[in-house]
């Protein structure tokens, strides 16, 4: 069991979603609906608690690693994230937790990064920028059909602050 | 300790201008802020105005800097007599082209530790940005999910 009092949210994202916390749920958790919103990954989840779950680059290679922290369809999935693409700089587990709660006619949407670490705000940065392009894009996908054009690069800080961190 | 400070990003759909447009005449504002009338048209020194859907004035505050489509940023203190006494706080609105999208950047900052105001903006820009982006990409404002305090402030029954 992973005991998730040692990690302490550090970037809290909230939007909300014209959507009903069933379909929320599954463009969080299908493959065939976070290759269009999340930079082309495909997400590989076992649906269960102590579950693995990783995200796969359109070659098929593992970007990010896990296990299943929490998966209770349709209001939460939690999932610790290890950065396999990155494995030069050995970065803590992350711990994100997607809570889904209905909110008048729509969906409430809040993603919980949490560090188990005293992480540097430079780091951080890398999911400051990502989050609000990945769900807004979600969102888009969710109430138009259509996502929007947001494949970013890691900020410049966040690269800097990682290699110095190697050195 | 550095003072409390909301910053939210997101993007939309939509140009700069259209996304302006949406943040300073109270025709669209209406659509989307739940009913409130947000004109902030103005130039640097002008008022921004909010009216209630019951047709009372929630705020009149200074537009600080205006530079359409790019940059807005405006006073914010709260009218009703129910909120607490704070000192104006400050809201700046930052508009970029990407990729034929805006991204559009909230700062909310200028409050004293401790702020109770803080706490209040930082549940409501969510809910109002999410329905500005929903407005813009579909026609469609999100309906509000107010709490009991903020309906009475609206006016609604």
């Amino acid at each position: 069991m992973i005991d998730t009092s040692t990690f302490t949210p550090k970037t809290v994202y909230v939007t909300y979603i014209a959507a009903t916390p069933e379909a929320v749920f599954e463009a969080l958790t299908k493959p065939e609906f976070t290759r269009r919103y999340f930079g082309g990954f495909a997400i590989d989840v076992e649906p269960r608690a102590g579950g693995a779950f990783r995200m796969l680059a359109p070659d098929g290679s593992v970007h990010i690693a896990g296990t299943v922290v929490d998966w209770t369809p349709p209001h939460r999935f939690a999932c610790t994230w290890t950065m396999v693409s990155m494995p030069q700089y050995a970065l803590p587990d992350c711990l994100v937790t997607y809570d889904i709660v209905q909110a008048g006619e729509s969906v409430r949407l809040t993603m919980t990064e949490a560090h188990q670490w005293d992480i540097p705000d430079a780091i951080l940065s890398g999911g400051r920028a990502g989050w609000p392009a990945i769900l807004s894009s979600l969102k888009s996908l969710l109430e138009t059909g259509k996502p929007l054009s947001v494949k970013m690069e890691p900020p410049k800080e966040m690269l800097e602050a990682l290699n110095a961190m190697n050195r | 300790m550095s003072k409390p400070a909301f910053v939210y990003v997101t993007y939309v759909a939509t140009s700069p201008e259209k996304v302006w447009q949406a943040l300073t005449n109270p025709d669209f504002s209406e659509k989307y802020w739940f009913g409130y009338r947000v004109k902030a048209d103005g130039k640097a020194g002008e008022r921004m105005t909010a009216v209630n859907p019951a047709g009372r004035l929630a705020h009149d505050d200074p537009i600080l800097e205006s530079d359409p489509p790019r940059r807005l940023v405006y006073g914010w203190k709260p009218l009703y007599k129910d909120m607490p006494d704070e000192r104006p706080s400050r809201v700046s609105f930052v508009l970029e082209p990407f990729k034929g999208q805006t991204r559009l950047t909230v700062t909310h900052d200028e409050f004293d530790d401790g702020s109770k105001i803080f706490g209040m903006i930082s549940k409501g820009w969510p809910a109002v940005l999410s329905s500005l982006k929903s407005f813009l990409e579909t026609g469609k404002g999100l309906e509000p999910s107010w709490g009991e305090e903020e309906r009475k402030r609206a006016g609604e029954p």
